[in-house]
């Protein structure tokens, strides 16, 4: 099942298209990451998978093909929204009332339990928590509606280190423990590889890169060598090329398999360094995901 | 790092039941229990005027025409101390002023406040759905604003009564008509229509402004121009006025829509809304200059002028609302205010659903 599907999607404010012809596809059971700069259409394409856009055009389904933003797509999803608004005036117990109510599931005893752990007390308002405090406020109602996909939109973008770590680590365990799928946008590349097995890339509203962590480390190489026979290397496409006064470092699209030319040295790459490779130039791509599925269909068949 | 994959809850068919409504009353009386306690204190603290003031009324009007022989000195005294008390005017425009305020400051925010602050990101992706979301605040929001207005015109209704009864003109009482301006905004059904059509354009604003203040402020001034269409223009023409000729002494309690003159069946001139629709001094001097100029020009007596234009030809007409039409155009007024609210509603559930971001 994939949790997000998108088709030829496009999202058009005034006269700028903030999101074009995104064509996705993220299977369930991932922690996915949405990198990219600010303005790539990373929370544009969030508010059309809950919904809180009309797609311009396309389509985007969630859960195995439920319309964005319907009953029964929002009853599964969780959605934390930029600067996770809570309303300050009512109190985390209230909040956690709040959201029991208006959903069909709510973990009351969990929710408790985690507000407990993180020390944030019950009848204090939530205007008066501190930024970190609110970010895992959000995120206890979010989990504790037990959705089975949860979209955080720059979760963490306002969080102290520490805060970010604890709210990183909540994800995770949510994601292990209960088979949660998990997309999250960001544009802080740290921390990352820790966190997510998933990965699109944004810019300029298109999407870049889409594929599994490991398929896409195992499908890049770092090359280096001299300078003066970058220009000449064209065995495999170059996404990226990095030079220095003798030295070149060429991000190639390449497995370990592939040939290394005389005089130049091979090393995987790591996630954060292909994602800066990636948005350093806008006009490289990784075919996103539905194409190479398609591939392994057809292998598949062909079988 | 390994994922587990548990099995689809049981709950989790493709068509759940919706989460129920009255889980909504519970989110909808927490978010606004300050905003309709508010309303509670403001209609409170005026009823608790009113009823005061409204008491001392009753007691000098009722002392007033109780008060025998009618042409004496001390009832001439209890007269002119109840129409002293022409209380109307000095709170009249300050109670117009109510179901703006009600209808603007609960209904603007329902919606921009969410808007303004982001947490419509919060609301609008809850299982509950976000046009149930709003149609759950809305209505029950609606309800409230509307029947508390309605219980607070009741005392209006009771407050205006002196000044209303048939009568009052034969005791030199103030009389005022149930259907003047201000006035018939404060009784029957309209009181509560238009806190209720208020409310509804708050609502509608807050949409499409996505701020409290602003949103506050527009359905203010929307309120205004709209009452003053109403007393203005519509509400004269809800069914059509009753046309008197030569009609001097209209019921004070009658609502005097336009007086006119004709000659020979066409238009000649308009009369003079401040002095019961008698002609014009220019007018006056051309056709009977010997009763405008006469010795006693200083005091006309209407009677004289009207004898004066008849024989020249002249018939003054007078359209007015009887009293009698005081509940017929209170449905017709209150009727549409519904239908108009009814319909800003739909439309603001339907733009949320329509459109978030």
């Amino acid at each position: 099942m994939n949790v997000i599907e998108t088709s030829g999607l496009g999202k058009r404010y005034g006269s700028t298209w903030a999101l074009r012809e995104c064509t996705l596809a993220i299977p369930a059971g991932h922690v996915a990451a949405l990198v990219g700069p600010n303005g790539a259409g990373k929370s544009t394409l969030l508010n059309l998978a809950v919904g809180l856009a009309a797609p311009s055009a396309g389509v985007v389904t969630v859960l195995g093909g439920r319309p964005a933003g319907s009953p029964t797509a929002l009853d599964g999803i969780a959605f934390v929204a930029q600067d996770t608004p809570v309303y300050k005036n009512l109190s985390a117990a209230d909040m956690l009332h709040l959201t029991r109510n208006l959903n069909r599931r709510f973990d009351q005893r969990y929710a408790e339990a985690r507000l407990g752990e993180l020390g944030i007390p019950l009848n204090r308002k939530a205007g008066r928590l501190s930024g970190g405090q609110q970010a895992q406020l959000a995120l206890t109602l979010a989990l504790a509606r037990r959705p089975r996909l949860l979209l955080l939109d720059e979760p963490v973008a306002m969080l102290d280190p520490i805060a970010r770590h604890d709210f990183m680590a909540t994800v995770l365990t949510a994601a292990v423990d209960e088979g949660l799928s998990v997309l999250l946008s960001s544009h802080v590349l740290t921390e990352l590889e820790r966190v997510a097995d998933y990965l699109i890339l944004m810019s300029r509203g298109r999407v870049q890169v889409a594929g599994e962590v490991d398929d896409l480390l195992a499908s890049h190489r770092m090359l280096t060598g001299p300078a003066a026979q970058a220009d000449s290397y064209a065995a495999r496409p170059v996404v990226h090329a990095r030079r220095a006064e003798a030295q070149a470092h060429l991000m190639v699209r390449a497995t370990v398999d592939d040939p290394v030319p005389p005089g130049w040295e091979a090393h995987p790459v790591g996630l954060e360094e292909l994602a800066l490779a990636y948005l350093r130039e806008p006009a490289a791509a990784a075919l996103p995901g539905p194409a190479r599925h398609r591939e392994t269909r057809l292998s598949e068949v062909a079988k | 790092m390994t994922t587990l994959i548990t099995p689809a809850r049981p709950d989790e068919d493709t068509s759940p039941r919706p989460v129920p409504w009255r889980r909504m009353a519970w989110v909808t009386w927490r978010q606004h229990r300050i905003a309709l306690a508010g309303v509670a204190a403001l209609l409170g603290a005026l009823a608790l005027c009113l009823w005061l003031v409204g008491l001392h009324v009753h007691h000098v009007y009722a002392a007033a025409i109780a008060c025998r022989p009618a042409s004496s000195i001390a009832c001439g005294d209890l007269v002119y101390s109840f129409n002293g008390m022409d209380t109307f005017m000095a709170n009249g425009f300050v109670m117009d002023a109510v179901p703006a305020l009600i209808g603007a400051f609960v209904g603007a925010p329902v919606l921009a406040r969410e808007l303004e602050t982001g947490t419509f990101r919060y609301a609008w992706t809850q299982g509950f759905g976000r046009w149930r979301w709003t149609l759950g605040k809305l209505v029950p929001l609606a309800v409230f604003v509307a029947a508390a207005a309605g219980a607070f015109s009741v005392l209006l209704s009771w407050y205006y009564q002196p000044y209303l009864a048939a009568g009052n003109q034969a005791l030199a009482l103030n009389e005022w008509s149930p259907l003047a301006g201000g006035l018939f905004l404060l009784r029957g059904v309209v009181f509560a229509a238009w806190t209720l059509a208020v409310f509804a354009i708050g609502a509608l604003l807050g949409m499409l402004i996505r701020r409290i203040v602003p949103a506050i402020a527009a359905t203010l001034v929307l309120y205004t121009g709209l009452t003053f269409a109403a007393g203005l223009y519509l509400r004269q023409n809800y069914l059509t006025p009753l046309i008197g000729r030569n009609l001097l002494n209209p019921p004070a309690s009658a609502w005097i829509v336009s007086q006119w003159w004709i000659k020979g069946g066409k238009f000649a001139f308009a009369g003079d809304p401040n002095a019961d629709g008698m002609p014009r001094m220019n007018v006056l001097q051309q056709v009977c200059p010997h009763i405008s100029s006469g010795p006693s020009s200083g005091k006309l007596s209407p009677a004289a002028v009207l004898q004066c234009f008849s024989q020249h030809g002249y018939t003054m007409l007078t359209s007015y609302q009887p009293a009698s039409r005081f509940w017929p155009l209170q449905w017709i007024e209150g009727g549409w205010l519904l239908a108009l609210s009814v319909l800003l509603i739909a439309a603001t559930v339907w733009l949320v659903r329509r459109r978030a971001t």
